[in-house]
């Protein structure tokens, strides 16, 4: 008994201890999140900006050193121009990184985008809807600034793009007989010149079995999963289903292959490693190509048409800007300076990005002639879709197109169908 | 206070307090008590809290979860994770699969292995031991972000498993882009492509029976192969020291018994295990519900979905869709499921009582004091040759 009556006291008070810890730690985390009204967040409105002396802090998703130091030079001369400190910090894992912020109220100030995954930033109200107020934003692509337009808002400044153009390893194809007139320009001179390249050990064209790369089938087929607004889905259209079947009969008659089916990782692997005379990447194919595979000689060219004409598919970043950030009229200067002409030519000659301007093509041509099918395909490019949430759907595409050889066509493209209309809601 | 003549004069707080040297104690508990309990309240329960909050909430990921403009909405998350026929629904579904089948596995293999080690390297026989406690501890030490890198590469298609393979005649499969469920493709193997109507027709989470029935993917082999090759070694720890403190005597009274072995192991040895084994199975049930970094850095739930795992769903419904509601409702479902099954095992392996029937079988009664005892001690005496075993073993104790 004597024992027994202490003991119940400790584990009360104790509780009691717990609690008011609890309410003094619930209490001190509270102060530390500021509220997103407090701060000013001009989230979406547009003029009112923030402005204050406080430094920059700008999250890049590098791709390596090349990018981190363009990027940190680029910056600390418009630092220096400007007065106005900024930093540069490389994200391990940018998506993650940038939740951090947002939730705690401290996001960087300036930070890459993925076309895929803007908009659920912007939905939840994290993103400043900048666009409309930037200087040259008529120089911009026009497909690119209606990839970054959410709820009708043009909402960040595309960084750069890349498209997706046929590779070709010049090698094999002299070997195969094949001259310059025979690039393929129609899909039936792909399936051509790809079974004659296809040998027991390589295979014509290999790509990724990913919505990703396939995609600019359903382009060329008039298609694409949802509307140039990304505001309907049109998967199951008759379009995309003739894309699918194509790709599926290049399959099953061997001549096209699934980077899976080779082992490679992706379709730059597949290639530099010989297993393949052509694949379709976009333009960071030919920085890993020159690092990995020197030895390989390739020419690219643009994809070839399809019923409904030419087309590919293009994939963009864009600088976001903060609700948040205590001083976006800055941010909004460094932004403009970093998509300039001047500086995004200087990222190309670097590590090789698109300008998202179309005044700094020609220079681009100039720095890269053996490249140019990239940028010459900015003209009939799509973008991927850009709905809020889209990315949960187009990972479950892919993990349906692995087994595309034998799935049913129609099935797959409704399940997609339901699944991007049910964004809508 | 007219209650107050009712109340049993112990109570009086005087006599709480007024006990000399017991005085202040309590004081002096909660003080050396408090930093790990204001650590645990900030980093846990807080967190825990919050987490709770947010899986209820409408909040998107901006700014406190406890703002003004955050709002409750009830159970929505997790309807529209367990209900309503969305992706959400049935990518939940295809994780809790995927993640049944890699427990189903990893859970006994890790254990059985753990222990058949454990046993090897605890015999007297064995030169060497320490090597081998190394060797077979290593795994455990390793980064799993290397192994996890390794072991891919020795799985792919062209990689060391796949010649080993063939030195047999086998052609492996491409393990890391195989999504087929291995049982679905053994029955292939015997010519069945499509399941029944029944199952194909019905499911449970908007995935149909016929897919919960399909097994872990080859792609979910390698995660399995790893996690059973990584954790093993941890769990072998756990039961050499378990081992080594079971006393020699009762195995030595076993082998004058005249057991084998094997009875030895299964009726002596594993039964005094059952603390240890216990521990083994809850910490690889945990870990195992729980599997996130071999497919972060992995397979990122490729092929087809088949090494998403609810614990990567909940990562990318956050972090890379902005759904936190979902993904905090995900968590807490994986919570429950783990809680539930652990006191599942918990009462499956609780301490039975020998049955009296099997008591008296064996030769003994119910004391007066409740205790057994052997009814004859004659026919004990007569077995261990006039010494009487039992008595003085009994005699030691008290």
């Amino acid at each position: 008994m004597q024992r027994r009556i202490p003991r119940t006291r400790i584990r009360r008070t104790v509780a009691a201890m717990a609690a008011t810890a609890g309410v003094f730690a619930l209490t001190a985390c509270g102060s530390g999140f500021n509220d997103p009204q407090a701060s000013g967040g001009a989230s979406g409105s547009a003029g009112a900006l923030s402005s204050s002396d406080q430094p920059l802090t700008v999250l890049i998703g590098s791709s390596g050193d090349a990018e981190t130091a363009a990027v940190k030079s680029a910056v600390a001369d418009w630092s220096s121009s400007s007065g106005t400190k900024a930093t540069v910090q490389a994200a391990s894992d940018l998506n993650q990184q940038l939740s951090q912020g947002f939730a705690s109220g401290k996001p960087a100030d300036v930070f890459y985008l993925g076309a895929d995954t803007f908009a659920n930033y912007a939905k939840q109200g994290s993103l400043l809807a900048y666009g409309d107020q930037l200087k040259n934003k008529d120089d911009y692509y026009p497909s690119l600034v209606t990839n970054f337009t959410y709820d009708g808002k043009f909402t960040c400044a595309p960084k750069d793009f890349s498209t997706l153009a046929l590779e070709i390893n010049t090698k094999m194809w002299d070997a195969a007989g094949l001259t310059d007139a025979d690039v393929p320009t129609t899909w039936d001179q792909l399936k051509s010149v790809a079974q004659k390249l296809t040998t027991p050990k390589v295979a014509g064209l290999v790509t990724s079995n990913e919505y990703q790369r396939l995609g600019a089938f359903m382009v060329e087929a008039g298609g694409n999963l949802m509307n140039d607004t990304s505001t309907k889905a049109t998967a199951d259209s008759a379009a995309n289903k003739q894309a699918l079947t194509y790709v599926q009969d290049g399959l099953k008659s061997g001549w096209w292959k699934f980077t899976t089916d080779v082992g490679a990782g992706w379709g730059g692997e597949a290639f530099g490693k010989g297993q393949a005379a052509m694949t379709i990447e976009g333009n960071w194919i030919t920085g890993a190509m020159k690092s990995d595979y020197p030895d390989v000689d390739y020419k690219v060219v643009p994809l070839p048409a399809g019923p409904a004409g030419k087309g590919t598919l293009q994939f963009t970043n864009c600088w976001g800007i903060a609700a948040d950030s205590p001083n976006q009229a800055a941010a909004l200067k460094l932004v403009e300076q970093l998509t300039s002409s001047d500086d995004q030519l200087a990222f190309a000659k670097a590590f090789g990005p698109m300008p998202s301007v179309q005044s700094a093509a020609d220079g681009w041509k100039k720095i890269y002639p053996d490249y140019s099918a990239f940028i010459d395909s900015a003209d009939f490019a799509k973008g991927v879709p850009t709905a809020a949430g889209n990315g949960d759907v187009v990972t479950d595409l892919n993990s349906k197109l692995g087994s595309l050889k034998t799935a049913d066509i129609d099935s797959l493209l409704g399940t997609a169908q339901k699944n991007l209309s049910a964004l809508q809601g | 206070m007219t209650s107050a003549t009712v109340r049993p004069p112990v109570r009086q707080p005087v006599q709480r307090h007024g006990n000399g040297i017991r005085r202040g104690q309590t004081r002096a508990g909660l003080l050396f008590t408090a930093p790990a309990v204001i650590l645990l309240v900030v980093f846990l329960v807080v967190p825990i809290v919050m987490a709770l909050w947010v899986s209820v909430s409408d909040w998107g990921g901006r700014g406190s979860p406890f703002s003004s403009d955050v709002n409750f909405v009830g159970l929505k998350n997790y309807g529209a994770i367990t209900s309503g026929g969305g992706l959400a629904e049935s990518d939940f579904g295809t994780a809790l699969r995927n993640n049944l089948w890699y427990v189903l596995l990893v859970v006994p293999l890790q254990t059985a292995l753990a222990l058949l080690l454990a046993s090897l390297v605890n015999s007297r026989l064995l030169k060497g031991r320490g090597f081998f406690r190394t060797a077979f501890y290593f795994p455990s030490v390793t980064s799993s972000v290397a192994i996890t890198v390794l072991w891919f590469f020795l799985f792919s298609p062209a990689g060391a498993v796949n010649a080993l393979l063939r030195i047999f005649g086998i052609q492996g499969p491409n393990w890391p882009a195989d999504a087929t469920g291995v049982l679905h493709g053994l029955l292939a193997a015997v010519g069945v492509q499509n399941g029944p109507g029944f199952l194909t027709g019905a499911g449970f989470l908007g995935v149909s029976w016929w897919d919960w029935l399909a097994g872990p993917s080859f792609g979910m082999l390698i995660l399995i192969s790893m996690a059973v090759f990584t954790t093993s070694g941890t769990f072998m720890l756990l039961f050499i020291a378990a081992l080594q403190n079971l006393s020699g005597e009762v195995e030595e009274a076993a082998m004058m018994d005249g057991t084998s072995g094997w009875q030895r192991f299964r009726l002596v040895t594993l039964p005094q295990l059952r603390p240890t084994l216990f521990t083994v199975l809850t910490l690889g049930l945990i870990g195992t519900w729980q599997v996130f970094d071999q497919v972060y850095t992995g397979s990122k739930g490729a092929p087809g979905k088949t090494t998403l795992t609810p614990a990567f769903l909940s990562y990318q419904a956050g972090f890379i869709n902005q759904q936190w509601g979902q993904a905090a409702a995900i968590a807490f479902i994986l919570f429950a499921i783990i809680v539930a099954l652990t006191l599942f095992q918990r009462f499956v392996l609780r301490e039975r009582g020998v049955s009296k029937r099997r008591m008296r079988r064996n030769g003994f009664i119910t004391g007066a004091d409740g205790a057994y005892r052997a009814a004859d001690r004659s026919i004990a005496t007569a077995e261990t040759g006039g010494t009487d075993l039992t008595g003085s073993s009994r005699g030691d104790r008290r």
